[in-house]
């Protein structure tokens, strides 16, 4: 059932990137989903997600929505029996979701990641643009609904319409350094 | 005096929507001979969201801050769970992961950086309580906090997945802390467990039912006030109080403080200055009864 | 006498010549210097192997003999017996080590090769410079000290003791028994512990063989094999042992009430005590660190010593047989015994260290240990199954792997627990039947003789067997179902969803570890540990009860966990070995010690201080090192640092190792 890319198996895809590797030790215990507080809204368990890879199952998992629940809460990690790094475990899926374009359509936080992603490069996430983004593009009436905790915001002074950027020599230095990293292929 | 590079991080910066925590860390820091100088032209770390859709990317946008860091030669200390974690992860990959370094530092210097993986990044709050010390801050404190019940409020990354400083699951430098400025923590079962985070944007309805339980266990053991040391869970716990009133047809009206903003008061500075000003819940009425009569000031 | 030698290089199946080429090494080893024949052959250590060696010394007077095999750990002894078989002294003999430090740590069949030819060089010339050297006998004192009276200690005692011989069983507690003895049932027969365990306890107890030193521990030990001297500190139970009747009257007048280690903190009792309602021997004891009197001492207080004198007032006299003795102190005696049996036992883990399980922080999670005194008849609440508040409990959860298995904590899986976890299942099915049973689980681990039999019972039963580790313990209650209970959060693997169970009661299946006491054992016995902190044992698979320390044998939990069967076959196999050597009557000393040159020894006493076995001692009379050849192991420290070189190493003269290295580099 072993699906093979351009660059090994699935399982080889994730053991390269940093944390991935440890689900060859998993004895499936069920102490990530235990712990997790999303678990119950994830298509598949976190532990299942790692059966699933070691059975190869690469597009279900990585069409799956269960990392997009993963608060970074690193309960899972801090209590895994086996030392698993299962919170990057997550983040590394996820990452071989976006590369692949299968990423999980019944949920926006992919979306809201991506988007982050591509505003926080200026040199520090400009929250009003940011959010007023996210919402015009995933769910306007969300954005309407939210404007009580906007306006609060707004008379206490906690948004800012100015936008801190980089240095010009900052933000060459910072492009330079993303395209070598994006030339290099990204996980491998 | 010791010397610190300041990274604030996107939400403390003087932009962010939470910069009352940096205005109240650096007043406090005055007051106990800490120099925090900002981070010359630092960008963003990446947090959560961009690990997951740019993993080298990440760890070169963080790598790049640590190199800027490495260059000034002193600790770097940042308010923002999310950076300290980031950070910290990515200096110890770039040891643990021969290839991760490789790339990473071919990246690095394409824009003529390198890190020699020499910084140590520190949380706020490991600054305070071990640099500082519970007994230093106790013996500067002009305005006790006369047994103000506080909830002290970890989150989830400041312990976790935990470079050394506190325990993962029952830390106790924040309790320990709230009884060295007068106040009393109230036994708070809930207090490493996740806010939500940056979920609450596209998940609203996630981060509420877990704010929803903060909440309710915090004020179920009598406190009057939740103390914070993560610039994400003070934002959700703060602005989004109403919204989880609003969904669980509860009526919490519990302030939510920087704990650098407590620290503040019992040093004797004002509440503009520490910008007290900024909380959506408002902390006033209780202040004022701890503190009678009122030594603060507000716009509220 | 010129040297004539016989080299053999062994193939070893593949192992050696698998990346060796063993027959360029045979020719290569024909023309070394002295070498008279040179052979190969697939299985040195075998019959046909060992005849080669033996035919070729008789037909062509060989008097040195080289193999080139595996380590000399292995098959030193085999092939040294061949060459004193067949007249020539063992020491004559030298191996090349061409298998764990050859073939089988390098890839490159070339440079293998290479290194193997060299090292049988080497051989070749150390042996050239080898002496003939005779091993001497000592006498082996028949006496066994047996450390640790659980049931591992006792069933060793007890067959050294009825073979004939006296055994001193020294155990830490006041009485012997051990954890067994706090157990209820044991699996998978259900038998009562202490209705097995007991009448060993007493056999121990009447035994004329075995001389019973509890509340006693070990201080030092010096000595060999067959030679042994321990020295024990026999500390004061301030009762006079042969007066003390056991009928328990001080406790009743004693006013400080503590609680009980034996029924694990559960359960009360006073400063004067009797250990248990088994206990062997059956004696008071007094605690002396929370005795009034004892403590008031300090003070120059005369404080209470009700046990003594009575209470006056209600006509209530002190202890009859006149057998506490305030005035006792610790003893310290010294045995002479030829074998020590190590049967210390294990601890078990404190769960407190699991913050998530909240043992210590809610009231009704109890641990492994705790729910057998609970389900004891003896025990706390006379064998009954109730919570703190003294109700029962309508559902319980017991936790698999608590502490074992577990990165955070030990790796090691504890081996006993599934099946102890199946025991407590069944006990709570058969003494609170109207009660759920869950068993979370995330393997059954049931291989012993009906353990799985056992599972399927239990199966029967109406256990509701959940696979999963439980993530935390919680009495935060989400819904009205989970109003003051304790919450287990799972996940049920099998139909992959979390699951929240609220219990009544949760029983963590702690793991076995190691005694905090282990690392002084370790120094005082001069054994190794493993990296899990058990006692190391001489070879896991082939030699699991001896260690490297000859005549020091370790059997029962404090080698590895295991189950009750295991531990009684590991005593009974110990005390076969001890047995064996009492039989023999003598031991072998090795020949390879160091001796003092009078003539060149500056009397600078640098040597003494630096014998890890004190063999060596300073002759007043001659003003010079004198080493006692029978503690002597040869270890080389005196020899490296003697600044005039008056000490010689037998076997490891200068000459051979000289040789040695000029063959490595030729």
């Amino acid at each position: 059932m072993e699906t093979k890319t351009s660059s090994g198996t699935f399982l080889d895809e994730i053991y390269a990137i940093p944390g991935g590797e440890g689900i060859r030790l998993c004895i499936q215990c069920g102490t990530c989903t235990a712990s997790c507080p999303n678990a119950d809204r994830m298509e598949h368990t976190p532990s299942q997600l790692i059966a699933m890879a070691r059975a190869g199952m690469r597009e279900e998992v990585l069409s799956s929505n269960a990392m997009w629940y993963c608060l970074s809460c690193y309960l899972c990690t801090v209590r895994c029996p086996r030392g698993i790094k299962q919170t990057d475990v997550m983040h590394a899926i996820g990452y071989l979701s976006v590369q692949e374009g299968l990423v999980h359509a019944r949920t926006f936080t992919p979306t809201m990641y991506r988007l982050f992603n591509h505003y926080c490069k200026v040199g520090t996430l400009p929250e009003l643009w940011f959010m007023m983004r996210f919402y015009l593009q995933t769910n306007p009436l969300r954005a309407w609904r939210m404007l009580p905790v906007a306006l609060n915001l707004l008379r206490r002074g906690r948004i800012s319409v100015k936008i801190r950027r980089l240095t010009p020599a900052g933000d060459c230095q910072l492009k330079a350094i993303l395209a070598r990293a994006e030339s290099q292929g990204g996980a491998r | 005096m010791k010397h610190y590079s300041y990274f604030p991080g996107c939400s403390c910066s003087s932009e962010g929507g939470a910069r009352a925590y940096s205005w109240s860390i650096q007043a406090v820091s005055r007051v106990l001979d800490s120099e925090l100088v900002e981070l010359d032209d630092w960008n963003c770390c990446g947090s959560t969201p961009s690990g997951s859709v740019d993993e080298l990317g990440a760890f070169c946008m963080a790598a790049r801050d640590l190199a800027l860091a490495e260059k000034t030669g002193l600790d770097m200390v940042t308010p923002c769970s999310a950076c300290y974690v980031i950070f910290n992860r990515t200096s110890s990959y770039l040891k643990k992961y021969p290839h991760l370094k490789a790339e990473v530092d071919e990246a690095l210097a394409a824009g003529g950086l390198a890190y020699r993986g020499t910084v140590r990044v520190r949380h706020i709050l490991d600054v305070m309580v071990n640099d500082v010390g519970g007994e230093a801050i106790r013996a500067r404190v002009t305005k006790p906090l006369n047994g103000l019940k506080v909830a002290p409020y970890y989150g989830c990354q400041v312990v976790r997945p935990g470079f050394g400083f506190d325990h993962a699951e029952n830390p106790q430098s924040l309790d320990k802390l709230m009884v060295s400025l007068g106040g009393e923590p109230v036994p708070f079962p809930l207090k490493t467990r996740c806010c939500g985070g940056s979920l609450v944007i596209p998940e609203e309805g996630v981060a509420l039912d877990l704010l929803h339980k903060l909440l309710e266990s915090a004020s179920k053991s009598g406190a009057e006030c939740l103390v914070t040391v993560c610039p994400l869970c003070q934002t959700n716990l703060d602005a989004y109080q109403s919204r989880v009133n609003r969904k669980f047809k509860t009526n919490y009206k519990l302030p939510v403080l920087f704990f650098t903003q407590l620290v503040g008061l019992t040093l004797g500075i004002d509440g503009k200055t520490l910008g007290l000003n900024a909380n959506i819940v408002s902390p006033e009425e209780v202040l004022n009864r701890i503190y009678n009569p009122v030594t603060y000031t507000t716009t509220h | 006498m010129e040297p004539k030698i016989g080299v053999y290089i062994c193939h070893c199946g593949s192992n050696i010549a698998g990346v060796v080429d063993v027959v360029q090494v045979t020719e290569y080893a024909k023309r070394l210097p002295s070498v008279a024949v040179a052979r190969d052959y697939k299985y040195m250590c075998s019959d046909p192997g060992q005849n080669l060696i033996k035919e070729d010394i008789k037909a062509l007077g060989l008097n040195r003999v080289v193999v080139a095999s595996c380590s000399p750990r292995m098959h030193e002894p085999t092939f040294r017996r061949v060459c004193q078989d067949t007249g020539l002294n063992q020491y004559l003999f030298e191996m090349a080590n061409i298998r764990e430090h050859c073939s089988w740590v390098h890839e490159d069949h070339g440079q293998a090769t290479e290194k193997a030819k060299a090292l049988v060089s080497a051989a070749v010339r150390r042996v050239s410079r080898h002496e003939p050297l005779e091993t001497r006998e000592v006498a082996v004192n028949p006496c066994t000290l047996v450390i640790g009276g659980g049931v591992a200690g006792i069933q060793a005692a007890l067959e050294i003791a009825d073979s004939g011989h006296k055994v001193y069983l020294l155990e830490k507690e006041a009485s012997i028994g051990g954890h067994m003895a706090m157990f209820d049932k044991t699996f998978p027969t259900l038998d009562c512990a202490a209705c097995i365990l007991t009448p060993k306890m007493t056999s121990v107890g009447q035994n004329r063989n075995i001389e019973l030193l509890t509340y006693s521990e070990l201080v030092e030990v010096s000595g060999y094999i067959g030679n042994f001297k321990a020295k024990i500190r026999k500390k004061a139970r301030y009762i006079d042992m042969a007066k003390c009747t056991g009928c328990g009257w001080c406790s009743e007048l004693c006013p400080t009430s503590l609680p009980n280690e034996f029924d694990c903190g559960l359960g009360k009792r006073k400063a004067i005590y009797i250990p248990s309602a088994y206990a062997v021997p059956n004696k008071a004891i007094v605690d002396a660190r929370n005795c009034r009197y004892l403590k008031g001492l300090a003070s120059g207080k005369n404080a209470c010593r009700l046990c003594q004198t009575g209470i006056e007032k209600k006509g209530l006299p002190g202890c009859e047989a006149g057998a506490i003795d305030f005035a006792q102190k610790d003893e310290m005696v010294e045995i002479e015994i030829g074998n020590i049996i190590v049967a210390t036992g294990f601890q078990q883990f404190d769960p407190s260290a699991v913050y998530q399980f909240g043992y210590g922080r809610y009231d009704n999670v109890f641990t492994g240990l705790e729910f057998e005194r609970l389900s004891n008849a003896s025990g706390p609440t006379s064998g009954s199954i109730v919570l703190k508040d003294g109700s029962p409990p309508r559902s319980i959860a017991i936790l698999h792997c608590v502490g074992s298995r577990d990165t955070n904590y030990h790796r090691y899986c504890s081996r006993v627990c599934c099946m102890y976890s199946l025991k407590f299942a069944h006990l709570l099915r058969e003494k609170v039947p109207e009660a759920k049973v869950y068993q979370l689980y995330i393997d059954m681990r049931c291989a012993g003789s009906g353990y799985e039999e056992f599972y399927e019972r239990l199966q029967e039963e109406g256990v509701d067997f959940i696979r999963g580790k439980a993530g935390e313990i919680t009495n935060i209650a989400e819904g009205p179902a989970e109003e003051g209970k304790l919450v287990v959060i799972v996940e049920d693997t099998l139909v992959r969803r979390k699951r929240r169970l609220p219990v009544d009661m949760v029983i963590l299946s702690c793991a076995l570890e190691p005694r905090p006491d282990a690392e002084q054992l370790a120094r005082i016995l001069s054994l190794s540990r493993k990296a899990d902190g058990f006692f190391l044992e001489k070879h896991p698979k082939l030699d699991p009860v001896a260690t490297t320390t000859d005549g020091v044998f370790v059997v029962g939990c404090c080698q590895s966990p295991k189950d009750i069967p295991d531990t009684v076959a590991q005593a009974s196999a110990a005390a076969a070995r001890a047995l064996a050597l009492i039989s023999k009557g003598k031991v072998e000393i090795e020949a390879a010690t160091a001796t003092v040159d009078e003539e060149h020894c500056a009397g600078c006493k640098i040597c003494i201080d630096l014998c890890p076995y004190k063999a060596i001692s300073f002759d007043e009379e001659k003003k010079v090192s004198s080493i006692n050849e029978a503690l002597c192991k040869g270890c080389g420290t005196c020899v490296a640092a003697c600044p005039s070189g008056a000490i010689t190493g037998r076997h490891f003269t200068t000459e051979q190792i000289m040789a040695e290295i000029e063959g490595v580099l030729a």
